[in-house]
């Protein structure tokens, strides 16, 4: 039997709350952060609703503790890891410790006004706002904050690249490469992403409803989500022995489609069911499943098919906790990875918001008011662009 | 510009816009498939029509379903183009 | 173990570097061109017979140029698709085709631009052509390492659902192209030992 990742702290910044608390306040009440455009000065006020952290950048670097002109994207990283690290109450300068991020859009929110001036005069702009403009950059910033020296690497795969982050923290520790490691992602909202998807045709331009027979497609959202992951060695130290692991994951290639899942789900399907044969679990195992759950046309069948196949018949209560904080992208496997966590520890089912009309083609819908229910393990799924497809698993912690 | 004309047209126009490097206008016949058989175009190269309506035709679709229709052949874009042209004339 | 691991091979190599292409140790052509001039002599020279190469960006072209080169004479009938890996990393993320996508979004943003602006999509499109669904991942860092590809690839293979992956570094940036990959095969009696100083030997060869 493989050792136990324990989750020893986690931290979360999103359009529905500035940390951990007030996230799951907001999850509990039912109460979803998309909005009309605020922050973001894009041609597309007033047109598509998104899901905007709160906070000015100013009020995010008070909050950091790092300069205003650094990049939202490391500014959400730093607030959120932070928050994880000390929650965790461990002193990492005692372990070999690692920090493992994830995002797709690096430093573009500077990068994108610097254009704008830079294109008009190349005398203007501030060459200071591009230099940290590549994803490993933003990485550093977080990593120098924390004061992480021993392994810092920076994962970039789309919509699951922190689900990789994590799996591929639990795999160090695994492997007694690293004690402690600080693992998730982050993306801030910009013009280039915002113009992008809209491109692909795949934004509503009302509140998504994922999993809903009349969906229009997603929103998007910005935030940061980390956990802290440890061997058991290191949770043996701490004050109170963590009560949640890391016990399953896994990475598959749906080899279909740049931007878009095969209909069956395919590549969701092998993801899934490697991360319940890790974990050692069956299906009927499974607890809760925090969808990936978008609200587009092609993510929802496909990732509801998949899940036809694998539960066969027997399905679990699930939920897009996206309904609350858009889709985040680079960010929002780490997130939902600390939303898994919260499920298990606070023993609750969150609601999929906006739900109306189950999808002809599926024989479950998702759950529609928040559940108490005593939640030991909880699916979470992650499906990037690339066809890159990652499936975590998460359980409470029952001592042998 | 008469239908012809505007058929020849956009032959070109989708093989720039789609970077349909190794094919010519001749290539392409007016009422054969695009998606699937034919020039096998795939969902991304939709979205690209879909922009170079906007582009060159001032036609902006509001979902891409209603792509499938009007993309199903040069001739029944250019008859699309026509008629939306025509419309706003009026 | 020692006879597991010493069964573990690097059994094709391809690079693509300074407009020359090679395929293990043969040097197989190199061009005087520039730019996408290089790219359509590549797809000629190496028969690469695949439409949709035209549509992708120069990151993509690059990877699956390379990919073409070493998956040669790759039995990949040998595998379940779920067997075969990839894992690769580069400095520049996408740049190339953000930049591209970013000047085109100053009028109308182009989808066929903005789908490659996620470094991954060249895994993708490896992934598409051949089939290969296994385990996939891509790391930004600053220059190849090969220590932390033998460290990743080799747990990979360990684990054992992981039975052969491509791995290496493609990085493009202001039109250098930058792609060398390996082919790594858990069972396999050709080519030499996957180890740390062969992939650096072999990265480092031109």
């Amino acid at each position: 039997m493989s050792s136990p990742v324990f989750i020893a702290g986690w931290g979360v910044i999103s359009a529905i709350g500035n940390n951990v608390a007030e996230n799951l306040n907001a999850l509990i009440s039912g109460t979803a952060g998309i909005d009309a455009m605020n922050r973001l000065n894009s041609v597309h006020k007033g047109e598509l609703p998104v899901a905007e952290v709160k906070l000015t950048n100013e009020a995010l670097a008070d909050l950091a503790q790092l300069p205003s002109h650094i990049s939202r994207t490391a500014l959400l990283s730093t607030i959120a890891a932070k928050e994880a690290l000390d929650n965790s109450r461990i002193d990492i300068s005692r372990w070999r410790t690692g920090f493992i991020s994830a995002n797709s859009v690096g430093g573009m929110d500077k990068t994108e006004d610097f254009f704008e001036d830079f294109l008009q005069n190349p005398g203007a702009g501030h060459l200071r706002n591009v230099v940290n403009h590549e994803c490993g950059a933003v990485t550093e910033i977080t990593a120098d904050a924390l004061g992480v020296k021993d392994f810092v690497t920076t994962i970039s795969t789309a919509c699951s690249s922190s689900a990789n982050s994590i799996f591929l923290g639990a795999r160090l520790i695994r492997q007694n490469q690293l004690d402690v490691v600080i693992a998730g992602g982050t993306d801030a909202l910009t013009k280039f992403t915002l113009n992008g998807f809209n491109t692909l045709m795949i934004l509503d331009s009302q509140y998504c409803q994922p999993f809903d027979d009349n969906r229009r497609g997603l929103n998007l959202g910005e935030g940061a989500g980390y956990v802290v992951l440890v061997s058991e060695k290191v949770a043996a130290t701490l004050a109170d022995t963590p009560s949640v692991t890391i016990s399953g994951w896994a990475n598959a290639n749906d080899a279909h489609h740049q931007t878009a899942s095969s209909p069956e789900g395919k590549g969701n399907l092998l993801a899934m069911k490697s991360a319940l044969q890790k974990a050692g679990l069956q299906p009927a195992d499974i607890d809760y499943i925090n969808l990936h759950g978008t609200g587009t046309n092609n993510n929802d069948i496909a990732e509801g098919t998949a899940i036809k196949t694998l539960f066969d018949g027997n399905y679990p209560p699930m939920s897009s906790t996206k309904s609350f904080t858009g889709h985040t992208l680079g960010a929002s496997g780490g997130i939902e990875a600390v939303f898994s966590v919260l499920a298990i520890q606070e023993g609750v089912i969150f609601p999929n918001l906006r739900f109306e009309t189950p999808m002809k083609e599926l024989p479950f819908q998702p759950v529609t008011e928040l559940q108490k229910a005593a939640i030991k393990n909880v699916m979470s799924n992650s499906f990037g662009f690339g066809g890159n497809c990652s499936s975590l698993v998460f359980s409470k912690y029952i001592a042998t | 510009m008469d239908r012809n004309e505007l058929i020849q047209q956009l032959k070109e126009q989708i093989i720039k816009q789609l970077n349909l490097a190794d094919k010519k206008p001749e290539d392409i016949k007016n009422d054969d498939p695009l998606f699937v058989e034919g020039l096998g175009l795939d969902s991304i190269d939709a979205l690209e029509l879909i922009v170079l309506l906007q582009q060159e035709y001032n036609i902006k679709l509001k979902n891409a379903e209603e792509g499938q229709t009007i993309f199903r052949s040069v001739s029944t874009m250019a008859d699309y183009i026509l008629e939306q042209q025509a419309g706003a004339a009026n | 173990m020692v006879s597991e691991e010493s069964s573990v091979h690097i059994t094709s190599t391809a690079l693509i570097r300074n407009n020359k292409v090679w395929g293990g140790e043969t040097l197989l052509f190199e061009s005087d061109g520039q730019g996408m001039d290089f790219f359509n002599f590549l797809y000629e020279k190496l028969d690469i017979n695949y439409p949709k190469f035209f549509k992708m960006d120069a990151l993509c072209k690059s990877g699956m140029a390379a990919a073409h080169v070493l998956l040669k004479n790759f039995k990949k009938d040998h595998y379940r698709p779920e067997e075969i890996g990839i894992v690769l990393s580069n400095k520049n993320g996408s740049i190339e085709a953000d930049i591209n996508y970013f000047e085109s979004s100053k009028t109308f943003p182009s989808p066929s631009l903005f789908v490659y602006t996620l470094p991954n999509i060249v895994i993708g499109e490896i992934s598409i052509r051949y089939g290969f669904k296994g385990e996939n991942a891509f790391f930004v860092s600053e220059k190849f390492n090969a220590d932390w590809m033998y460290f990743y690839v080799s747990n990979l293979l360990q684990e054992h659902h992981i039975k052969a992956c491509i791995c290496g570094w493609a990085d493009v940036a202001n039109e250098n192209y930058d792609a060398c990959l390996f082919l790594v095969e858990k069972k396999s009696e050709n080519g030499v030992n996957f180890t740390v100083e062969n992939l650096n030997t072999l990265y480092n060869r031109v």
